[in-house]
């Protein structure tokens, strides 16, 4: 669906991008940039982004690090006036733009998020150790282990308050039905790439 | 009285040894007190988190609440989901409404739960644990197991996002929820005004975007201070884990000597019922709660 719209990008912001057939709904008052936590670090305010996407600035839509500073705080749907679910479409710009390969490289929350969803659908639940650890060593091993020693007297303090588990690295937490979670997840993730034109 | 039962998950945070272990031994009081058994949904699974969309996108993110949703409906028939964490109860609620709201997406989502063996049919209530207390307990009844007022103790009531937005705790409004403190004031604590207490923690990016995230954290904790407060009470995990692990990096960072000890509401409400610090998790501070440990000493 995507090929068929590349020339109205809110048609296939409409299409492809969950919740995106409310972008139109934006009447730009703002409230929205006013409200997140983060605002002074959007490159572009939602408000801009759906006046942008109307523009057909595809590009620079979704080569933005922009959605990426969604802390995911909803503060900006409860106060949007038109009710608009703007995290939601947020997070699916961003998602939409990682997934065609648009958005920047080493976005530090694209990273994260990936190695998250990877960690999850490993056992079904989140092993905080190994995730930790994953973050820590992303940038290549030295660096890792830079992060790891500046970030060791908390690591310590958890594991002694009995909050943080090192025999984790051993695998730790997981669900019983491990590959039944893997499937359905590949299943969901085939159909909604279909919907999207994504599927290879 | 009869015992409210309901199916539940601890979520990952809260499971035995993770990072709100502590947590979940106070709510085991709490609900003992209560006559609330929370019935634990067999082989649960995460339920993608605030961050699961990066990689998740919808589809595969709100499927992975469905096969909860679904385990609850199988194993617990008749039971509303209960979540202690608010990523998951945003998590399952939105699978549980959007589900039905947007034609096809139930459909596409049981083609994906037949892959695991299930089926949805999606009558299940998602609920917090919080709505649970106030709405199916109610105040009176949380505070008739009071042995021990908290009297003096001044708390920054701090509720956060989550349990706050998009969905909230009904009749509660979304810039001044008014529970927490009401829940503070139930344990002869007081609490105190001040500008931030549904100010974001910086969620997930906290990992990310660490100097971003502890901005807002010092923006939390100084505002705490300067109000009066000798504690941080929250209903969230995440706001938890945040707001106590960073203050020694900001300190590291920025010069300031923050020490204020960040708890759960469940844990006031244990020591409130007459139990041991250890009883309320009070072990698991990184910055230890000496007042509240005081009075569960007396």
């Amino acid at each position: 669906m995507s090929q068929a719209y590349k020339n109205d990008f809110l048609k296939e912001v409409e299409a492809n991008v969950e919740d995106g057939h409310m972008v139109k709904m934006c009447m730009q008052c703002g409230v929205c940039a006013g409200s997140c936590p983060l605002g002074p670090h959007w490159e572009h305010s939602p408000q801009k982004i759906f006046m942008m996407i109307r523009a057909g600035k595809r590009e620079e839509v979704l080569k933005s690090d922009s959605m990426w500073m969604c802390t995911s705080c909803y503060n900006c749907i409860v106060r949007c006036p038109r009710k608009l679910p703007i995290t939601h479409i947020m997070h699916g710009l961003a998602n939409y733009s990682h997934r065609l390969g648009l958005a920047p490289d080493k976005q530090p929350t694209r990273e994260i998020a990936k190695l998250f969803w990877n960690n999850i659908v490993k056992t079904g639940r989140v092993n905080e150790l190994t995730f930790s650890l994953a973050m820590y060593f992303k940038d290549g091993f030295g660096q890792g282990v830079k992060n790891a020693m500046a970030m060791q007297g908390i690591g310590l303090g958890l594991v002694k308050a009995k909050r943080l588990n090192p025999m984790e690295i051993l695998g730790g937490h997981s669900c019983k039905d491990k590959s039944g979670i893997q499937k359905m997840v590949a299943k969901a993730r085939e159909i909604e790439d279909r919907r999207r034109g994504l599927a290879k | 009285m009869a015992k409210k039962e309901y199916a539940y998950y601890p979520g990952c945070s809260s499971q035995k040894k993770a990072s709100g272990d502590n947590f979940m031994r106070s709510i085991d009081v709490v609900c003992q007190k209560l006559d609330v058994q929370l019935n634990e949904i067999p082989d649960w699974n995460c339920c993608g988190a605030s961050i699961g969309y990066g990689e998740g996108g919808e589809l595969p993110r709100l499927v992975l609440s469905a096969r909860n949703l679904a385990l609850a409906e199988k194993n617990l028939p008749g039971q509303d989901m209960v979540s202690v964490c608010p990523a998951c109860w945003l998590g399952s609620r939105e699978a549980a409404e959007r589900l039905h709201e947007i034609p096809g997406l139930m459909a596409e989502a049981n083609e994906a739960l037949k892959e695991a063996g299930l089926k949805l049919d999606g009558k299940v209530k998602a609920r917090h644990f919080v709505e649970v207390l106030i709405e199916d307990v109610g105040f009176e009844a949380m505070k008739k197991p009071v042995v021990k007022s908290l009297e003096g103790l001044k708390m920054a009531g701090y509720v956060g996002c989550q349990t706050n937005r998009p969905f909230g705790i009904a009749g509660e409004s979304f810039e001044n929820p008014m529970y927490l403190d009401k829940m503070v004031e139930m344990v002869g604590a007081e609490p105190v005004k001040y500008d931030q207490k549904v100010t974001c923690c910086g969620g997930a990016l906290a990992f990310s975007e660490p100097d971003k995230a502890q901005n807002q954290i010092r923006q939390i904790v100084e505002s705490a201070y300067d109000h009066g407060a000798e504690m941080i009470v929250t209903p969230c995990q995440l706001c938890q884990a945040n707001v106590e692990i960073y203050q020694s990096e900001i300190n590291k960072k920025q010069g300031t000597k923050f020490n204020m000890p960040v708890v759960y509401y469940s844990q006031l409400m244990t020591i409130a019922y007459g139990g041991s610090a250890k009883d309320a998790g009070l072990d698991g501070q990184l910055i230890r709660a000496e007042k509240l440990e005081a009075i569960a000493g007396k």
